[in-house]
């Protein structure tokens, strides 16, 4: 059923449909109306769940740990400062190949200390192990987060659905709330392959020598890429079901056909550059929907006929460039396709139409 | 085999401790009293690494370790997943001083307070062991450390233990003890004690280090008795805030206890009295307070 709802809230329906059992939560703007939406639905009654009001991200994160350690179905999210806060239960989690699930309202790292959206907190995290989605609109952050249990709990990584903060995460509009039985004929009941059982001992968590150490992380970087394959499928299930997909579940294209151009950019302004490209077409848009795995290989196949990309980092690798940037010149170092790179709404800065028309004719820079 | 103990062992031999390591002897009596149906939560430190050498573990009980500072934050995630799956276990929170003196007080604080159901046990041999015998909050006055070498000007560490049982017990925990290593059934009551109670329970356990402490590894049984004969280590409960004190009629000298230790070599005359007068004060403080039945 369509509703007029906050992002925010449209994440916590999801959670609500996804039955989670435990849900640490702790404070932090822009990502507070979700768990604000959560502790309705459980104080109202409406959702069994257990929420654990902890007093920092880093506790926050640590009992979500503990709890899918025991078998069930975890949520929780964060933003900004707490994600940077509970750094090391990222790797922590992802090594210890757990399917938490976590909203991250994108918004920037201090300082200047600033609330508001950008993908540094994310990206600066993008080598934890945690597979990372970025989403468009409030109806895909719904989707997403239903979809990244089914994806988690097959591959047992843990998954970041990411939405721009105040952007996306405050934004009202029409989403298609799914039914419970239709969720449930998507994502069956959790059953974990591991847990912490008095019936069958186990050890998580053990010292590995520098002899071992590496096959653990072969096996995370082996799953992750496997999960490619896994998002793909997960993809056409949702749209065979609920008549709705985004790309192939990695990567997204709009009206790239018979473009030599195109922009490339992750997150809520992809909805500006349609815009833009609606106007002028003269160029498509490729949105990056999965950073993590980084789908390489479609990103390669999508981009065959063009000879320029202009990529929109919402984030710096001060030293360096926009992540994005270094990834898709990475992917593409061996193809003849100029592209250019754009820094750009830092720190909640808007990017406007004309800034992304600018940048169609400019050669590189900032959007200042 | 001590009478009056579970004969199940849950703590395989064969792990990497130090000889004489206090902190190993009293996890095999932390869970004897435990039993069966209990999940470990394990912060970082000297346990987990010398307990898990992948892919070997010498624990027969389900076992997770995550991190240094979150083994209460870690627990309580557990606990929560159980009772939504109308499930019961004995969960033991285990952590060594720093973890939780230090680093950890903040995950715990959160876990008393939202009154989650666990035992909490630190093991306390007063220094940060596993990554050399740095000085910690738990670091007695004018102990030897890494950290707070006896040197020209500073002799060892010039501040005093942190009185964490009594921040356990501020919270309005319901059951908060002392123990020391070198009693076995002490520790088994306590422990169990401890399960049976509301909300986190805290176990402190005195656990001496020959390695961090500089004492020969046959001596740590008689170094963990000496310390409570000689008032150095009080023992006490706080049941539902009523402290309860152990007597130690005539106490040891304390000189004695100081001198089995390298950790206090060096300390002058002047040193000892001041820690005599710290340990009067202490004790003084303990038995009003175990006097009065005032609640804390």
């Amino acid at each position: 059923m369509k509703k007029i709802e906050e992002c925010s809230k449209a994440i916590a329906e999801a959670v609500k449909l996804c039955n989670v059992k435990v849900i640490p939560i702790y404070p932090i703007t822009p990502q507070t109306h979700i768990p604000e939406e959560i502790s309705k639905f459980v104080n109202d009654g409406e959702f069994n769940s257990e929420l654990i009001y902890t007093e920092s991200e880093h506790s926050m994160l640590s009992a979500a740990i503990g709890a899918s350690a025991s078998g069930v179905r975890t949520f929780t999210a964060t933003s900004s400062q707490g994600l940077a806060y509970t750094f090391e239960n990222l790797f922590i989690a992802s090594g210890l190949r757990l399917p938490i699930v976590m909203a991250v309202a994108n918004r920037t790292l201090s300082a200047p200390i600033n609330i508001w959206g950008d993908h540094q907190d994310s990206i600066s995290v993008r080598d934890c192990g945690w597979l990372q989605f970025y989403a468009e609109s409030s109806q895909e952050a719904f989707d997403t987060t239903i979809q990244a249990y089914k994806i988690a709990e097959q591959i047992n990584l843990p998954v970041m659905v990411c939405v721009d903060g105040f952007n996306l995460s405050h934004v009202y509009e029409p989403v298609d709330i799914l039914e419970q039985k239709q969720v449930n004929s998507f994502l069956p009941e959790f059953k974990p392959k591991f847990k912490l059982d008095t019936n069958k001992p186990i050890t998580i968590g053990p010292v590995a020598y520098p002899n071992t150490f590496m096959q653990f992380k072969k096996q995370q970087q082996d799953a992750m890429l496997d999960s490619i394959k896994i998002i793909k499928n997960v993809n056409i299930e949702f749209k065979n079901k609920f008549k709705r997909s985004y790309g192939d579940g990695l990567i997204e294209t709009y009206n790239l056909k018979g473009k030599k151009k195109a922009i490339i950019a992750m997150g809520s302004i992809c909805g500006t550059i349609r815009e833009l490209s609606n106007k002028l077409k003269n160029f498509g848009l490729i949105k990056i929907r999965c950073f993590r795995p980084f789908p390489k290989q479609e990103l390669i196949n999508v981009c065959k006929n063009l000879n320029e990309l202009i990529v929109i980092d919402k984030n710096i690798s001060i030293g360096n460039g926009g992540a994005l940037a270094i990834e898709v010149k990475n992917a593409l170092f061996d193809k003849k396709i100029n592209v250019r790179s754009y820094i750009a709404g830092l720190g909640g800065k808007d990017i406007t139409i004309n800034d992304l028309e600018k940048a169609l004719k400019n050669k590189e820079g900032w959007m200042l | 085999m001590i009478l009056g103990l579970n004969e199940k062992e849950y703590f395989a031999s064969g792990h990497r401790a130090c000889p004489g390591c206090g902190q190993a002897l009293a996890v095999r009596l932390v869970l004897k009293a435990a039993g069966d149906d209990t999940i470990i939560v394990n912060a970082t430190g000297c346990l987990e690494v010398f307990s898990t050498p992948y892919p070997e573990t010498s624990w027969k009980l389900p076992y997770i370790h995550v991190a240094f500072e979150n083994a209460a934050a870690v627990a309580s995630g557990v606990y929560r997943a159980l009772k939504i799956q109308n499930k019961k276990a004995n969960i033991l929170a285990l952590a060594g001083d720093g973890g939780t003196f230090d680093i950890g007080l903040q995950a715990l604080s959160g876990a008393l307070e939202r009154k989650e159901k666990f035992t909490y046990v630190c093991f306390d041999n007063s220094a940060y062991m596993n990554t050399g015998v740095q000085r910690s909050g738990a670091t007695e006055k004018y102990m030897e450390t890494t950290t707070t070498p006896y040197g020209k000007k500073i002799h060892g560490n010039l501040l005093w233990k942190k009185p964490m049982p009594f921040i356990i017990a501020a919270h309005n925990a319901s059951y908060v003890a002392t123990a020391s290593v070198d009693n076995p059934i002490d520790i088994n009551n306590k422990i169990k004690k401890a399960l049976n109670s509301e909300g986190v329970s805290y176990v402190q356990i005195f656990s001496p280090c020959p390695l961090g402490w500089k004492h020969e590894s046959n001596k740590t049984i008689e170094i963990a008795k000496l310390a409570v004969e000689s008032r150095f280590y009080p023992i006490f409960e706080i049941e539902n805030g009523i402290l309860k004190l152990k007597n130690i009629e005539n106490p040891k000298d304390v000189k004695t206890f100081l001198a089995m230790q390298g950790r206090f070599k060096h300390v002058s005359d002047n040193d000892i009295d001041e820690i005599k007068r710290y340990i009067n004060d202490q004790w003084n403080r303990l038995l009003e307070l175990d006097k009065s039945k005032a609640k804390l």
